[in-house]
Protein backbone atom coordinates (compact mmCIF):
# COMPACT_ATOMS: atom_id res chain seq x y z
CA UNK A 1 0.00 0.00 0.00
CA UNK A 2 1.09 3.40 -1.01
CA UNK A 3 2.24 6.05 1.76
CA UNK A 4 2.60 9.88 2.24
CA UNK A 5 5.29 10.71 4.44
CA UNK A 6 8.13 13.51 4.65
CA UNK A 7 11.51 12.35 4.95
CA UNK A 8 14.42 14.81 6.61
CA UNK A 9 17.30 14.16 4.78
CA UNK A 10 20.69 16.30 4.96
CA UNK A 11 18.38 18.90 6.88
CA UNK A 12 16.24 19.20 3.52
CA UNK A 13 12.51 17.80 4.03
CA UNK A 14 11.30 15.60 1.16
CA UNK A 15 7.90 14.77 0.42
CA UNK A 16 7.09 10.63 -0.54
CA UNK A 17 4.81 8.63 -1.93
CA UNK A 18 6.23 4.94 -2.00
CA UNK A 19 4.47 1.75 -1.27
CA UNK A 20 5.11 1.24 2.68
CA UNK A 21 7.66 -1.78 1.77
CA UNK A 22 10.23 0.26 -0.05
CA UNK A 23 13.40 0.24 1.76
CA UNK A 24 15.34 3.72 3.24
CA UNK A 25 18.15 3.18 0.69
CA UNK A 26 15.86 2.47 -2.25
CA UNK A 27 13.45 5.66 -1.03
CA UNK A 28 17.14 8.10 -1.02
CA UNK A 29 17.96 6.48 -4.59
CA UNK A 30 15.22 6.73 -6.31
CA UNK A 31 12.91 9.15 -4.64
CA UNK A 32 14.75 12.09 -3.05
CA UNK A 33 17.41 11.26 -5.84
CA UNK A 34 20.71 11.01 -3.68
CA UNK A 35 23.08 8.19 -5.21
CA UNK A 36 25.92 8.65 -3.28
CA UNK A 37 24.29 5.81 -1.12
CA UNK A 38 25.39 2.42 -2.16
CA UNK A 39 23.73 -0.85 -2.44
CA UNK A 40 25.90 -3.55 -2.71
CA UNK A 41 23.63 -7.13 -0.45
CA UNK A 42 20.83 -5.32 0.00
CA UNK A 43 20.67 -7.87 2.56
CA UNK A 44 22.29 -6.00 5.87
CA UNK A 45 25.77 -7.48 5.15
CA UNK A 46 28.18 -5.58 3.58
CA UNK A 47 27.67 -1.79 4.96
CA UNK A 48 27.70 0.21 1.65
CA UNK A 49 24.34 1.06 2.33
CA UNK A 50 24.95 3.26 5.60
CA UNK A 51 23.45 6.30 6.47
CA UNK A 52 22.58 7.73 9.83
CA UNK A 53 19.32 8.04 11.62
CA UNK A 54 19.55 10.49 14.51
CA UNK A 55 23.11 10.36 14.04
CA UNK A 56 23.55 6.56 14.43
CA UNK A 57 24.72 4.23 11.40
CA UNK A 58 21.50 2.16 10.15
CA UNK A 59 22.31 -0.30 6.89
CA UNK A 60 19.80 1.68 4.40
CA UNK A 61 19.21 -1.23 3.08
CA UNK A 62 16.93 -3.30 5.46
CA UNK A 63 15.22 -0.43 7.04
CA UNK A 64 11.90 0.50 6.22
CA UNK A 65 11.39 4.37 4.42
CA UNK A 66 8.02 4.72 6.21
CA UNK A 67 10.10 3.96 9.83
CA UNK A 68 12.26 6.61 9.60
CA UNK A 69 10.06 9.74 9.07
CA UNK A 70 10.36 12.34 11.70
CA UNK A 71 14.19 11.20 12.34
CA UNK A 72 17.37 12.73 10.60
CA UNK A 73 18.44 11.24 7.81
CA UNK A 74 22.20 12.07 6.91
CA UNK A 75 24.00 10.87 3.72
CA UNK A 76 27.31 11.26 2.36
CA UNK A 77 26.16 14.26 0.51
CA UNK A 78 25.47 15.63 4.07
CA UNK A 79 29.00 15.78 4.85
CA UNK A 80 31.03 18.56 2.20
CA UNK A 81 30.25 21.62 2.19
CA UNK A 82 29.80 22.87 -1.66
CA UNK A 83 32.71 22.16 -2.90
CA UNK A 84 35.17 21.20 0.16
CA UNK A 85 35.63 17.80 0.78
CA UNK A 86 34.79 16.79 4.87
CA UNK A 87 38.16 16.03 6.50
CA UNK A 88 37.14 11.74 6.17
CA UNK A 89 36.53 12.69 2.47
CA UNK A 90 39.89 14.31 2.53
CA UNK A 91 41.73 11.69 4.14
CA UNK A 92 40.44 8.62 2.33
CA UNK A 93 41.90 9.65 -0.42
CA UNK A 94 45.10 11.01 0.29
CA UNK A 95 45.72 7.65 3.06
CA UNK A 96 44.71 5.77 -0.31
CA UNK A 97 41.73 4.33 1.32
CA UNK A 98 39.65 4.71 -1.89
CA UNK A 99 40.01 2.09 -4.92
CA UNK A 100 36.91 1.18 -6.75
CA UNK A 101 35.04 4.01 -4.39
CA UNK A 102 31.44 1.37 -3.82
CA UNK A 103 32.67 0.93 -0.21
CA UNK A 104 33.60 4.64 0.43
CA UNK A 105 30.39 6.30 1.69
CA UNK A 106 29.47 3.90 3.83
CA UNK A 107 32.50 3.30 5.18
CA UNK A 108 32.66 7.33 5.92
CA UNK A 109 29.16 7.39 7.30
CA UNK A 110 30.23 4.55 10.35
CA UNK A 111 33.42 5.91 10.96
CA UNK A 112 31.27 9.38 11.15
CA UNK A 113 29.58 8.12 13.75
CA UNK A 114 31.84 6.72 15.42
CA UNK A 115 33.94 9.34 15.91
CA UNK A 116 31.21 11.72 16.70
CA UNK A 117 30.59 9.20 19.76
CA UNK A 118 33.92 8.50 20.89
CA UNK A 119 36.35 11.59 19.67
CA UNK A 120 39.11 9.22 20.87
CA UNK A 121 38.48 6.45 19.44
CA UNK A 122 41.98 4.10 19.34
CA UNK A 123 42.78 1.27 16.44
CA UNK A 124 40.49 -1.49 18.11
CA UNK A 125 37.63 1.00 18.64
CA UNK A 126 37.54 1.81 14.93
CA UNK A 127 38.36 -1.71 14.09
CA UNK A 128 35.04 -2.37 15.95
CA UNK A 129 33.27 0.41 14.71
CA UNK A 130 33.72 -0.55 10.85
CA UNK A 131 33.18 -4.24 11.46
CA UNK A 132 29.80 -3.56 9.51
CA UNK A 133 31.49 -2.69 6.28
CA UNK A 134 33.12 -4.39 3.90
CA UNK A 135 35.38 -3.39 1.60
CA UNK A 136 36.69 -5.64 -1.77
CA UNK A 137 39.62 -3.30 -2.73
CA UNK A 138 41.81 -1.91 -0.30
CA UNK A 139 43.00 -4.80 2.25
CA UNK A 140 41.52 -1.71 4.57
CA UNK A 141 45.30 -0.37 5.43
CA UNK A 142 44.36 2.45 3.58
CA UNK A 143 41.02 3.20 5.15
CA UNK A 144 42.12 2.49 8.63
CA UNK A 145 45.05 4.75 8.38
CA UNK A 146 42.24 8.02 7.01
CA UNK A 147 40.43 7.28 10.02
CA UNK A 148 43.15 6.67 12.56
CA UNK A 149 44.37 10.35 11.27
CA UNK A 150 41.23 11.46 11.25
CA UNK A 151 40.53 10.81 15.15
CA UNK A 152 43.80 12.18 15.60
CA UNK A 153 42.80 15.61 13.90
CA UNK A 154 38.93 15.76 15.16
CA UNK A 155 36.01 15.72 13.03
CA UNK A 156 35.04 18.94 12.69
CA UNK A 157 38.63 20.13 11.17
CA UNK A 158 38.29 22.59 8.28
CA UNK A 159 39.60 20.84 5.18
CA UNK B 1 0.72 -3.35 3.22
CA UNK B 2 -0.93 -1.12 6.08
CA UNK B 3 1.89 0.83 8.15
CA UNK B 4 1.09 1.79 11.52
CA UNK B 5 3.30 4.34 13.18
CA UNK B 6 2.00 3.70 17.22
CA UNK B 7 2.56 6.53 19.06
CA UNK B 8 1.48 5.02 22.37
CA UNK B 9 1.24 1.49 23.93
CA UNK B 10 -2.54 1.64 23.28
CA UNK B 11 -2.25 2.37 19.62
CA UNK B 12 0.00 -0.21 18.97
CA UNK B 13 -2.05 -2.94 21.44
CA UNK B 14 -4.97 -2.22 19.25
CA UNK B 15 -2.96 -2.55 16.00
CA UNK B 16 -1.65 -5.95 16.81
CA UNK B 17 -5.47 -6.93 18.24
CA UNK B 18 -6.40 -6.19 14.49
CA UNK B 19 -4.22 -8.72 13.31
CA UNK B 20 -1.32 -6.15 12.90
CA UNK B 21 2.49 -7.56 13.22
CA UNK B 22 4.73 -5.33 15.27
CA UNK B 23 8.20 -4.46 14.03
CA UNK B 24 10.82 -2.53 16.52
CA UNK B 25 14.25 -2.11 14.68
CA UNK B 26 13.46 -4.30 11.77
CA UNK B 27 16.65 -6.53 11.66
CA UNK B 28 14.93 -10.06 11.72
CA UNK B 29 11.72 -8.47 10.17
CA UNK B 30 13.12 -6.58 7.07
CA UNK B 31 16.49 -8.91 6.73
CA UNK B 32 14.06 -11.90 6.53
CA UNK B 33 11.96 -9.94 3.70
CA UNK B 34 15.06 -8.87 1.62
CA UNK B 35 15.73 -11.18 -1.71
CA UNK B 36 11.70 -11.83 -1.46
CA UNK B 37 13.05 -14.74 1.08
CA UNK B 38 10.01 -13.86 3.96
CA UNK B 39 7.87 -11.21 2.40
CA UNK B 40 6.60 -8.56 4.85
CA UNK B 41 3.14 -9.61 6.74
CA UNK B 42 0.54 -7.11 5.23
CA UNK B 43 -0.15 -4.94 7.97
CA UNK B 44 2.70 -3.63 10.30
CA UNK B 45 2.77 -1.52 13.46
CA UNK B 46 5.90 0.40 14.06
CA UNK B 47 6.52 0.50 18.17
CA UNK B 48 9.68 2.19 18.30
CA UNK B 49 8.32 5.93 18.97
CA UNK B 50 6.44 4.21 21.86
CA UNK B 51 7.45 6.81 24.60
CA UNK B 52 9.10 5.05 27.34
CA UNK B 53 9.24 1.51 25.78
CA UNK B 54 13.16 1.91 25.34
CA UNK B 55 14.00 2.77 28.74
CA UNK B 56 15.99 0.86 31.61
CA UNK B 57 14.33 1.35 35.10
CA UNK B 58 14.79 -0.05 38.38
CA UNK B 59 12.07 -2.63 39.20
CA UNK B 60 11.47 -5.15 42.34
CA UNK B 61 15.33 -4.51 43.75
CA UNK B 62 16.35 -5.38 39.76
CA UNK B 63 15.98 -4.02 36.45
CA UNK B 64 12.87 -3.37 33.76
CA UNK B 65 14.41 -3.11 30.25
CA UNK B 66 11.63 -1.40 28.05
CA UNK B 67 11.20 -3.67 24.55
CA UNK B 68 12.72 -1.22 22.35
CA UNK B 69 15.75 -0.92 24.42
CA UNK B 70 18.75 -1.15 21.76
CA UNK B 71 21.43 -3.99 21.83
CA UNK B 72 23.75 -0.87 22.00
CA UNK B 73 21.99 0.75 25.22
CA UNK B 74 22.30 -2.99 27.12
CA UNK B 75 26.28 -3.22 26.02
CA UNK B 76 26.68 0.43 27.79
CA UNK B 77 24.51 0.62 30.60
CA UNK B 78 26.48 0.77 34.00
CA UNK B 79 24.03 -0.52 35.62
CA UNK B 80 23.75 -3.73 33.40
CA UNK B 81 26.94 -4.25 33.20
CA UNK B 82 27.70 -4.00 36.82
CA UNK B 83 24.93 -6.22 37.70
CA UNK B 84 23.85 -8.12 34.64
CA UNK B 85 27.01 -8.66 33.09
CA UNK B 86 25.87 -12.17 31.10
CA UNK B 87 23.47 -10.15 29.18
CA UNK B 88 25.59 -7.25 28.27
CA UNK B 89 28.34 -9.68 26.71
CA UNK B 90 25.32 -11.49 24.99
CA UNK B 91 24.42 -7.78 23.47
CA UNK B 92 27.93 -6.62 22.63
CA UNK B 93 27.95 -9.26 20.13
CA UNK B 94 25.12 -8.90 17.91
CA UNK B 95 25.90 -7.90 14.38
CA UNK B 96 27.52 -4.33 14.12
CA UNK B 97 27.57 -1.25 15.38
CA UNK B 98 24.48 -0.38 13.53
CA UNK B 99 22.93 -3.90 14.39
CA UNK B 100 23.17 -3.40 17.91
CA UNK B 101 21.86 0.23 17.42
CA UNK B 102 18.53 -0.77 15.49
CA UNK B 103 18.27 -4.52 17.36
CA UNK B 104 15.85 -4.08 19.85
CA UNK B 105 15.94 -7.02 22.98
CA UNK B 106 12.20 -7.13 22.82
CA UNK B 107 12.73 -8.29 19.11
CA UNK B 108 15.61 -10.67 20.09
CA UNK B 109 13.42 -11.99 22.80
CA UNK B 110 10.42 -12.62 20.86
CA UNK B 111 11.79 -13.49 17.27
CA UNK B 112 13.18 -16.83 19.02
CA UNK B 113 16.38 -18.35 17.47
CA UNK B 114 17.41 -20.53 19.27
CA UNK B 115 20.80 -18.80 18.24
CA UNK B 116 19.66 -15.42 19.72
CA UNK B 117 22.54 -14.29 21.95
CA UNK B 118 20.45 -12.71 24.48
CA UNK B 119 18.83 -16.26 24.95
CA UNK B 120 21.08 -17.98 27.63
CA UNK B 121 22.15 -14.74 29.81
CA UNK B 122 18.32 -13.97 30.51
CA UNK B 123 17.72 -17.93 30.93
CA UNK B 124 20.75 -18.01 33.66
CA UNK B 125 19.42 -14.62 34.99
CA UNK B 126 16.05 -15.52 35.96
CA UNK B 127 14.40 -13.15 33.40
CA UNK B 128 11.14 -12.73 32.52
CA UNK B 129 9.00 -11.22 29.78
CA UNK B 130 5.78 -9.27 30.09
CA UNK B 131 3.59 -9.62 27.96
CA UNK B 132 0.80 -7.33 27.39
CA UNK B 133 -2.81 -7.29 24.73
CA UNK B 134 -6.24 -5.34 25.17
CA UNK B 135 -7.29 -7.66 27.69
CA UNK B 136 -4.81 -7.27 29.98
CA UNK B 137 -1.13 -7.90 31.31
CA UNK B 138 0.50 -10.97 32.41
CA UNK B 139 4.62 -12.25 33.10
CA UNK B 140 6.03 -14.98 31.94
CA UNK B 141 9.53 -16.40 32.62
CA UNK B 142 11.74 -16.61 29.64
CA UNK B 143 12.03 -20.48 30.33
CA UNK B 144 8.15 -20.64 29.19
CA UNK B 145 8.32 -18.02 26.61
CA UNK B 146 10.60 -20.23 23.33
CA UNK B 147 8.94 -23.21 22.13
CA UNK B 148 10.14 -24.26 19.06
CA UNK B 149 12.37 -22.32 16.68
CA UNK B 150 10.93 -18.47 15.95
CA UNK B 151 7.85 -19.52 18.02
CA UNK B 152 6.99 -18.19 21.26
CA UNK B 153 3.98 -19.08 23.78
CA UNK B 154 2.74 -15.63 23.06
CA UNK B 155 -0.70 -14.75 21.08
CA UNK B 156 -0.49 -12.67 18.33
CA UNK B 157 -2.39 -9.64 19.85
CA UNK B 158 0.13 -10.05 22.66
CA UNK B 159 3.15 -7.08 22.40
CA UNK B 160 6.23 -7.79 24.88
CA UNK B 161 6.63 -4.64 26.68
CA UNK B 162 9.08 -5.25 28.60
CA UNK B 163 12.02 -7.72 30.49
CA UNK B 164 11.97 -8.23 33.76
CA UNK B 165 15.53 -8.86 35.51
CA UNK B 166 14.99 -9.57 38.89
CA UNK B 167 17.66 -9.07 41.67
CA UNK B 168 20.77 -11.34 41.50
CA UNK B 169 22.32 -13.38 44.91
CA UNK B 170 24.76 -11.80 47.00
CA UNK B 171 27.79 -12.88 45.42
CA UNK B 172 27.31 -13.78 42.12
CA UNK B 173 27.83 -13.08 38.49
CA UNK B 174 27.05 -14.13 34.60
CA UNK B 175 28.83 -14.45 31.48
CA UNK B 176 28.15 -15.78 28.38
CA UNK B 177 30.74 -16.57 26.13
CA UNK B 178 29.98 -17.53 22.10
CA UNK B 179 32.11 -19.86 19.44
CA UNK B 180 32.20 -17.54 16.71
CA UNK B 181 34.75 -17.82 13.40
CA UNK B 182 35.24 -13.63 13.27
CA UNK B 183 34.58 -11.03 15.99
CA UNK B 184 31.66 -9.30 13.95
CA UNK B 185 28.61 -9.72 11.79
CA UNK B 186 28.28 -13.30 13.45
CA UNK B 187 26.15 -16.22 14.29
CA UNK B 188 27.15 -17.93 17.15
CA UNK B 189 28.26 -21.36 15.93
CA UNK B 190 27.14 -22.16 20.34
CA UNK B 191 27.33 -20.46 23.14
CA UNK B 192 26.90 -20.79 26.81
CA UNK B 193 25.62 -18.85 29.76
CA UNK B 194 26.19 -19.20 33.16
CA UNK B 195 25.23 -17.28 36.56
CA UNK B 196 28.11 -18.54 39.37
CA UNK B 197 27.24 -17.78 42.94
CA UNK B 198 30.21 -18.57 45.70
CA UNK B 199 29.98 -18.50 49.56
CA UNK B 200 32.36 -16.29 51.17
CA UNK B 201 35.26 -18.62 50.93
CA UNK B 202 35.63 -18.77 47.32
CA UNK B 203 33.73 -22.11 46.59
CA UNK B 204 30.49 -22.80 44.75
CA UNK B 205 27.39 -22.45 45.80
CA UNK B 206 25.48 -22.76 42.75
CA UNK B 207 26.14 -22.58 38.81
CA UNK B 208 22.85 -22.12 36.31
CA UNK B 209 24.08 -22.81 32.92
CA UNK B 210 21.79 -22.43 29.67
CA UNK B 211 23.08 -22.78 25.89
CA UNK B 212 22.58 -21.36 22.59
CA UNK B 213 22.47 -22.92 19.07
CA UNK B 214 22.43 -26.37 19.96
CA UNK B 215 18.60 -27.40 20.80
CA UNK B 216 15.30 -25.97 18.98
CA UNK B 217 15.52 -23.55 21.75
CA UNK B 218 17.62 -22.05 24.42
CA UNK B 219 18.45 -25.02 26.62
CA UNK B 220 18.77 -24.60 30.44
CA UNK B 221 20.82 -27.42 31.30
CA UNK B 222 19.83 -29.24 34.62
CA UNK B 223 20.75 -31.18 37.56
CA UNK B 224 24.11 -29.47 37.36
CA UNK B 225 24.68 -30.02 41.39
CA UNK B 226 28.49 -28.48 42.40
CA UNK B 227 27.06 -26.95 45.96
CA UNK B 228 31.14 -26.94 47.71
CA UNK B 229 32.97 -27.44 45.18
CA UNK B 230 35.64 -25.61 43.64
CA UNK B 231 35.68 -22.90 41.02
CA UNK B 232 37.94 -25.78 38.73
CA UNK B 233 35.72 -28.49 39.90
CA UNK B 234 32.44 -26.55 38.69
CA UNK B 235 33.88 -25.51 34.82
CA UNK B 236 34.51 -29.54 34.46
CA UNK B 237 31.01 -30.71 35.74
CA UNK B 238 29.93 -27.51 33.34
CA UNK B 239 31.35 -29.15 30.79
CA UNK B 240 30.21 -32.28 30.87
CA UNK B 241 27.08 -31.44 31.43
CA UNK B 242 26.60 -28.80 28.52
CA UNK B 243 28.24 -31.35 25.96
CA UNK B 244 25.93 -34.84 27.38
CA UNK B 245 22.59 -32.69 27.29
CA UNK B 246 22.87 -30.82 24.05
CA UNK B 247 21.44 -32.09 21.47
CA UNK B 248 22.49 -29.99 18.08
CA UNK B 249 22.22 -30.28 14.30
CA UNK B 250 24.88 -30.56 11.37
CA UNK B 251 24.68 -27.03 9.28
CA UNK B 252 26.81 -25.47 7.04
CA UNK B 253 27.99 -24.15 9.60
CA UNK B 254 29.67 -27.07 11.90
CA UNK B 255 28.85 -30.28 12.59
CA UNK B 256 26.95 -31.98 15.17
CA UNK B 257 30.12 -33.27 17.39
CA UNK B 258 31.84 -30.21 16.93
CA UNK B 259 28.91 -28.23 18.15
CA UNK B 260 28.25 -30.96 20.99
CA UNK B 261 32.36 -30.90 22.23
CA UNK B 262 32.77 -26.57 21.91
CA UNK B 263 28.98 -25.85 23.93
CA UNK B 264 31.07 -27.81 26.89
CA UNK B 265 34.27 -25.43 25.91
CA UNK B 266 31.96 -22.80 26.46
CA UNK B 267 30.22 -23.45 29.49
CA UNK B 268 33.50 -24.67 31.05
CA UNK B 269 35.06 -20.48 29.93
CA UNK B 270 31.46 -18.82 31.24
CA UNK B 271 32.00 -20.60 34.81
CA UNK B 272 35.91 -19.36 35.07
CA UNK B 273 34.90 -15.80 33.59
CA UNK B 274 31.52 -15.80 36.06
CA UNK B 275 32.89 -16.59 38.74
CA UNK B 276 36.28 -14.25 37.97
CA UNK B 277 33.58 -11.38 38.14
CA UNK B 278 31.91 -12.47 41.36
CA UNK B 279 35.24 -12.76 43.37
CA UNK B 280 35.71 -9.19 42.03
CA UNK B 281 38.22 -9.86 39.02
CA UNK B 282 37.15 -7.01 36.20
CA UNK B 283 36.47 -8.90 32.99
CA UNK B 284 35.32 -6.33 30.32
CA UNK B 285 32.12 -6.94 27.94
CA UNK B 286 32.50 -8.93 26.37
CA UNK B 287 33.86 -11.74 27.82
CA UNK B 288 35.25 -13.37 24.50
CA UNK B 289 37.58 -10.83 24.02
CA UNK B 290 39.73 -11.96 27.19
CA UNK B 291 39.32 -15.48 25.75
CA UNK B 292 40.55 -14.21 22.13
CA UNK B 293 37.81 -16.04 20.64
CA UNK B 294 37.36 -14.89 16.68
CA UNK B 295 40.13 -14.24 14.31
CA UNK B 296 41.65 -11.35 15.39
CA UNK B 297 40.30 -8.04 14.03
C1 LIG C 1 23.65 -8.27 10.18
C2 LIG C 1 22.87 -8.85 11.33
C3 LIG C 1 23.56 -9.46 12.37
C4 LIG C 1 22.87 -10.01 13.45
N1 LIG C 1 23.59 -10.59 14.44
C5 LIG C 1 22.95 -11.12 15.50
C6 LIG C 1 23.69 -11.72 16.55
O1 LIG C 1 24.91 -11.75 16.53
N2 LIG C 1 22.99 -12.24 17.60
C7 LIG C 1 21.64 -12.18 17.67
O2 LIG C 1 21.06 -12.66 18.65
N3 LIG C 1 20.90 -11.62 16.69
C8 LIG C 1 21.52 -11.09 15.60
N4 LIG C 1 20.79 -10.53 14.60
C9 LIG C 1 19.33 -10.57 14.66
C10 LIG C 1 18.63 -9.29 15.16
O3 LIG C 1 19.43 -8.15 14.97
C11 LIG C 1 18.24 -9.36 16.65
O4 LIG C 1 17.45 -10.49 16.88
C12 LIG C 1 17.50 -8.10 17.11
O5 LIG C 1 17.49 -8.05 18.51
C13 LIG C 1 16.06 -8.04 16.60
O6 LIG C 1 15.47 -6.85 17.09
P1 LIG C 1 14.58 -5.91 16.15
O7 LIG C 1 14.04 -4.84 17.01
O8 LIG C 1 15.32 -5.49 14.96
O9 LIG C 1 13.43 -6.96 15.73
P2 LIG C 1 12.34 -6.88 14.57
O10 LIG C 1 12.93 -7.36 13.29
O11 LIG C 1 11.65 -5.57 14.56
O12 LIG C 1 11.32 -8.00 15.13
C14 LIG C 1 11.70 -9.36 15.23
C15 LIG C 1 10.46 -10.21 15.52
O13 LIG C 1 9.96 -9.95 16.80
C16 LIG C 1 8.65 -9.39 16.74
N5 LIG C 1 8.66 -8.30 17.73
C17 LIG C 1 9.56 -7.27 17.80
N6 LIG C 1 9.34 -6.54 18.91
C18 LIG C 1 8.28 -7.12 19.54
C19 LIG C 1 7.56 -6.82 20.74
N7 LIG C 1 7.93 -5.80 21.53
N8 LIG C 1 6.53 -7.62 21.08
C20 LIG C 1 6.15 -8.67 20.29
N9 LIG C 1 6.81 -9.01 19.16
C21 LIG C 1 7.84 -8.24 18.79
C22 LIG C 1 8.45 -8.94 15.32
O14 LIG C 1 7.10 -9.00 14.92
C23 LIG C 1 9.31 -9.95 14.57
O15 LIG C 1 8.62 -11.14 14.40
C24 LIG C 1 21.46 -9.95 13.49
C25 LIG C 1 20.77 -9.32 12.45
C26 LIG C 1 21.46 -8.77 11.39
C27 LIG C 1 20.70 -8.09 10.29
S1 LIG D 1 23.50 -2.94 0.82
FE1 LIG D 1 22.88 -2.71 2.85
S2 LIG D 1 24.30 -3.87 3.94
FE2 LIG D 1 24.81 -4.30 1.87
S1 LIG E 1 37.32 0.62 -2.48
FE1 LIG E 1 36.36 -0.89 -3.67
S2 LIG E 1 35.11 -1.88 -2.20
FE2 LIG E 1 36.28 -0.59 -0.98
Amino acid sequence: MTESYTLTVNEVAYSIVADAQRSLLSVIRGEVGLTGTKEGCDDSECGACMVLVDGRPVNSCSYLAVQAQGRAITTIEGLASGDALHVLQRNMLEEGGVQCGFCTPGMIMSAHALLDQNPDATEEDIRLGLAGNLCRCTGYAGIMKAVVRTAREGLSTDS
Amino acid sequence: MTFTLASSLEEALDAVAAGATPIAGGTDLVVAARGGRTPLPESLVAIDRIPGLDTVTTHEGGLRLGATVSHATIASHPDIVRYFAGLADGSALVGSPATRNVGTIGGNVMNASPAMDTGAPLVVLGASVELASVAGTRVVTVDDLWTAPGVTSASSDELCTAVLLPAQPENSASAYVRLEYRRAMEIAVVGAATRVVLDGDGAVTSVDLALTAVAPTILRVTALDVAGSSIAAAADAAREAASMQATPISDIRASDSYRRHTVGIMAGRAVEAAAGRAAGEQISVPVNRAFGIGAPA
